[in-house]
């Protein structure tokens, strides 16, 4: 699905305007892909549904329980159906997609932090900094990640409180299955980073900096960093995607986010059970994970074609 | 070769020690397992206290993590709790093949746990690895060679619905066509719950009917990859002008796609089954779950949940040897199928 710069317009008034800024020809060729442009808007309308929705309903309502009425199916009361304990399976789902996504969001914001620092520190330095680190994360890559994930999930599970936030309150299992994640994935960004920063280092105007008498954290943070946002973007998009999938994996297994806050994962938690009686249990909410990280993942496709032409299309 | 073999397995000493030290660390806070042996009554302090001190979970970290790794044969230590060191050990440590014994079963050794498990996780595990590599292969190189068309857009639609959902979305959603709606029509229908109908035993047809639904679960997802993964290994290969060369030298069609084009677009494959086969011995850990299937993957949840350390570590070292394994001999293919690829 690779759309080659050369496709871009060639007309007389594209060779005479100014030369476009990298944003610029980022945006034109990211419209050029159709299933890239059609994710961003399902992508926008997930949002929407998560965050617009909480107008509707209200919190309160997504936690109350009303077992007279458990595992109703859907109705025009209880659109998407009752769960187990009667709780309107709609509402949590408005209020599980918060969460969900929000983790998605956060757990990429921690598996940067950590990506980014080992590989910039290890491509920068080199020598003993370097073996180290890079051993570090070969042996936190050769562990199977659900594994580790788990492991972890037991590790953090419960050493953190509850927590207050704008009027509501959130599960402290929430902070931990956002940095779990963080923790477990960015072995392969931090690759990616060390192999950009091996290769920059070299440069001239790397050279002239350092020549200039450039403190070290400003070249590797200024000069450097700024040089591999391509595809730290990429995968960054990607990585939402995947925290997504992973929390809906540890949520589902029961070592997760813990009710009563909600989350698309653990909704689906013990629908096993249930699968004759109530489908609409494990429908909804999977069917929701199922289009936020498809759209993710074409908008990430989109990026790489639009960021970084010479990557490989997957 | 010899002396890269001998240089690799050097290298994996130091891996496999920072593997170990980490989920030491990790596994000894996974939640208290005396609290656990009880059963319903409450365990009484002074019962706890004498428990953990035969566990050796009273000894500090390095202490109990020497014992893991080698074993306490060679020293004697303290069982009733005076301060003197008086019953020599038993353990032999992990390098010389005691993983220790589960908590949850009082005295079982890991390893006969684990390998108990082996066989019903190989039983899922490899006919789902077969038809993933059987499928995603083929599917992957017919949609290469027609670019673009009505077939390779359907597939790359597929492969992107199957690369972006949890598994347990597509077990649970062919559970319920395969095995609730086929009841309700009245057609033939799937078992979903365990190895064999107990009622009926374990005879290989009764296995076999029970393996279609996880087996379809957990290939899903995985063509989806390996798929994508031949399609654009195939059509850079394609583009390559040997084998433009080949095919104007009139070598039968059948002959240059396999041997000029799908021989060379293999590396990459090969990456993937070599990180994909030392996970068989994993299991599934979903998927066993919603279909209780009696394997790895559920063995180690459930000793998890229950806080059983010995068992936690012993699946995942095992797991982690085996992917070792596994590169270093995926590296041994590279230089088999690519002569421009030297060892040393």
């Amino acid at each position: 699905m690779t759309i080659e710069a050369s496709r871009l317009p060639l007309t007389a008034e594209a060779l005479e305007a100014p030369p476009l800024s990298i944003g610029k020809m980022a945006w034109l060729r990211f419209r050029r892909h159709k299933m890239a442009m059609i994710g961003a808007v399902t992508l926008i309308l997930m949002f929407v549904y998560a965050f617009g929705g909480s107008l509707i309903y209200t919190e309160a309502y997504a936690n109350r329980t009303e077992t007279g009425n458990r595992l109703a199916a859907p109705s025009r009361e209880h659109p998407f159906g009752t769960d187990v304990i009667g709780r309107d399976i709609l509402a949590r789902s408005i209020y599980g997609g918060q969460i969900s996504l929000v983790i998605g969001v956060a757990a990429v914001a921690v598996m940067l932090l950590v990506g980014v620092t080992i590989g910039a520190l290890s491509g920068y330095f080199g020598g003993l900094v370097d073996a180290l680190l890079m051993r570090f994360t070969e042996a936190v890559i050769t562990i199977p990640s659900l594994f580790l994930l788990l492991v972890m999930a037991k590790f953090f599970g419960g050493q953190i409180a509850d927590i207050r936030l704008l009027g509501r309150s959130f599960s402290g299992s929430v902070v931990v299955i956002v940095l779990i994640i963080g923790f477990t994935s960015w072995t392969y960004l931090a690759r990616i980073v060390r192999a950009e920063f091996l290769s920059l280092k070299e440069d001239d105007f790397i050279l002239a900096a350092r020549a200039t008498g450039t403190p070290t954290w400003e070249i590797i943070f200024r000069h450097i960093l700024p040089n591999t946002i391509a595809p730290i973007v990429v995968a960054a998009t990607i990585g939402v995607a995947a925290a997504i999938i992973s929390e809906a994996y540890v949520s589902f297994l029961g070592l997760g986010v813990q009710p009563p806050t909600a989350t698309w994962g653990n909704m689906m938690s013990g629908a096993y059970n249930y699968i004759e009686a109530a489908p609409w249990l494990w429908f909804f909410p999977g069917l929701l994970i199922l289009l936020t990280v498809l759209s993710i993942n074409f908008v990430g496709d989109g990026l790489r074609d639009a960021l970084d032409p010479r990557s490989r299309p997957m | 070769m010899g002396r890269y073999l001998v240089r690799r397995i050097l290298q994996a000493i130091p891996l496999l020690f920072i593997i170990s030290i980490l989920l030491f660390v990790l596994v000894q806070n996974i939640g208290d397992p005396v609290a656990m042996m009880g059963g319903r009554n409450p365990t009484r302090s002074e019962d706890r206290e004498r428990l953990r001190r035969q566990l050796g979970l009273d000894q500090p970290f390095h202490t109990q993590y020497i014992y893991w790794l080698i074993g306490n044969d060679w020293t004697k230590i303290d069982l009733d709790g005076d301060g003197i060191a008086e019953t020599p050990g038993q353990r032999k440590g992990v390098v010389r093949g005691d993983f220790g014994t589960s908590l949850l079963k009082r005295g079982v050794p890991v390893t006969d746990l684990v390998f108990e498990r082996i066989p019903n996780t190989l039983l899922l595990m490899i006919p789902a690895q077969i038809v993933i590599m059987f499928f995603g292969i083929s599917i992957g190189i017919i949609a290469a060679l027609r670019q673009y068309s009505l077939v390779d857009n359907i597939v790359t639609a597929f492969s992107f619905v199957g690369l972006s959902m949890p598994i347990f979305f597509i077990a649970l959603a062919s559970i319920y066509v395969f095995s609730v709606l086929f009841k309700q029509w009245g057609l033939p229908y799937l078992p979903v719950v365990g190895m064999f109908d107990p009622q009926v035993g374990r005879t290989p047809s009764q296995v076999a009917q029970h393996l279609i639904l996880p087996v379809f679960s957990i290939s899903f997802l995985s063509i989806a990859s390996y798929n994508r993964y031949t399609r654009s290994a195939m059509l850079e290969t394609l583009n390559q002008d040997y084998m433009r060369t080949a095919k104007a030298k009139g070598l039968r069609g059948r002959y240059v796609l396999f041997v000029h084009g799908f021989k060379n677009a293999s590396l990459p494959i090969v990456t993937l089954i070599g990180l994909d086969l030392p996970l068989l011995l994993a299991g599934a850990v979903v998927t066993e779950r919603i279909f209780a299937w009696p394997g790895m993957g559920r063995l180690f949840l459930d000793h998890l949940q229950r806080a059983d350390g010995p068992v936690v570590m012993g699946i995942v070292i095992l797991v982690a040897v085996a992917v070792i394994f596994f590169q270093i001999l995926t590296d041994i293919c590279y230089a088999a199928l690519d002569p421009r690829i030297r060892l040393g």
